[in-house]
């Protein structure tokens, strides 16, 4: 069994109005200073696979076809 | 003319879609569900709007991959027309018909008003029967209708002439790129839009200026209004 995190992110150059809007929050909780909040999704799963290279190229395909909208969004894959 | 209606669950247009090709075309549409892997010979398809499987992950992105969206751009690619309407545009973009991506509208809130449109290019299968830059009324109900494109892409499709509407008189609810309300394929038989033309068909609906977009993809002459 391997489990992997994969978290996708905006990718530079495209506006988060709800980074922007949690940011704003932030501020107003007294949270000065704060800048560039960027929202993002973390998904875990688990794979039934021994090959963790295999797995790698799994999770990089689900990310590519399904996960992530590579238009707006990068992504990282980390095994653990 | 023959028409087909692209039913997901979760979608919640479908009937108003239905009613208005019925209205228009003079016979109700085929109703394709999402695990077909045909679709009869139509001459138009069209993804209605709502909110299918919940806009989990993202809105559009998990019916984008159903199989009856395989069969739709196996039609698409020989030429069929077709039209996606709020999340029937989102479906479109997210099945990789249609570039760029819709994403939160500025404001972060829903919005359901009428805006005002402006026909940017007449010269396509889907507004031949509206006047060069002519404003049309329509209704917006949406989350997520910002359009988003690199700026390689959002060259290429303003310079292809594929933005077909645009938000128009400041009416522009989602805060999209270049006011952008619809957009077409490079090979001009996909297009996808987030206003509701399908809202505004008939008198009782105190407007028509959502049917001549119908009645151009359906081949039908647009009464002189």
């Amino acid at each position: 069994m391997i489990k992997a995190r994969i978290t996708v992110t905006l990718k530079n150059g495209v506006l988060d109005p709800q980074g922007k809007a949690i940011e704003g929050a932030l501020g107003s909780l007294g949270f000065s200073g704060v800048g560039a909040v960027r929202q993002g999704k973390v998904f875990d799963l688990e794979l039934d696979r021994t090959d963790r290279a295999q797995a790698e190229a799994d999770l990089k395909a689900m990310c590519d076809k399904l996960l992530a909208n590579t238009v707006i969004e990068n992504y990282s894959i980390a095994v653990v | 003319m023959k028409s087909a209606v692209v039913l997901l669950p979760g979608l919640n247009r479908d009937r108003d879609m239905i009613a208005a090709l019925t209205k228009i075309s003079g016979k109700p549409p085929i109703t394709v569900w999402q695990t077909d892997t045909e679709i009869p010979d139509v001459d138009l398809i069209v993804v209605p709007g709502g909110f299918s499987y919940g806009d989990y992950l993202r809105c559009g992105a998990i019916a984008a991959r159903k199989p009856v969206m395989r069969a739709v751009a196996e039609k698409a690619a020989r030429g069929v027309m077709v039209i996606g309407v709020c999340n029937g545009f989102q479906i479109l973009l997210e099945a990789g018909l249609l570039p760029g991506a819709l994403m939160r509208n500025q404001s972060l809130k829903f919005v359901c008003r009428e805006v005002k449109l402006q026909v940017a290019n007449a010269n396509t299968a889907f507004t031949r029967n509206y006047a060069p830059g002519q404003i049309i009324r329509c209704p917006v109900a949406h989350h997520d209708g910002n359009y988003f494109a690199d700026p390689e892409t959002l060259a290429r499709v303003e310079g292809d002439g594929r933005v077909v509407f645009r938000y128009a008189e400041g009416t522009n609810p989602n805060g999209s790129m270049n006011d952008i309300a619809g957009i077409m394929n490079e090979k001009g038989n996909v297009l996808g839009l987030m206003p509701h033309p399908e809202d505004l068909i008939e008198a009782a609906h105190g407007g028509t200026d959502g049917r001549p977009l119908f009645e151009s993809a359906l081949g039908i002459q647009s009464q002189a209004a």
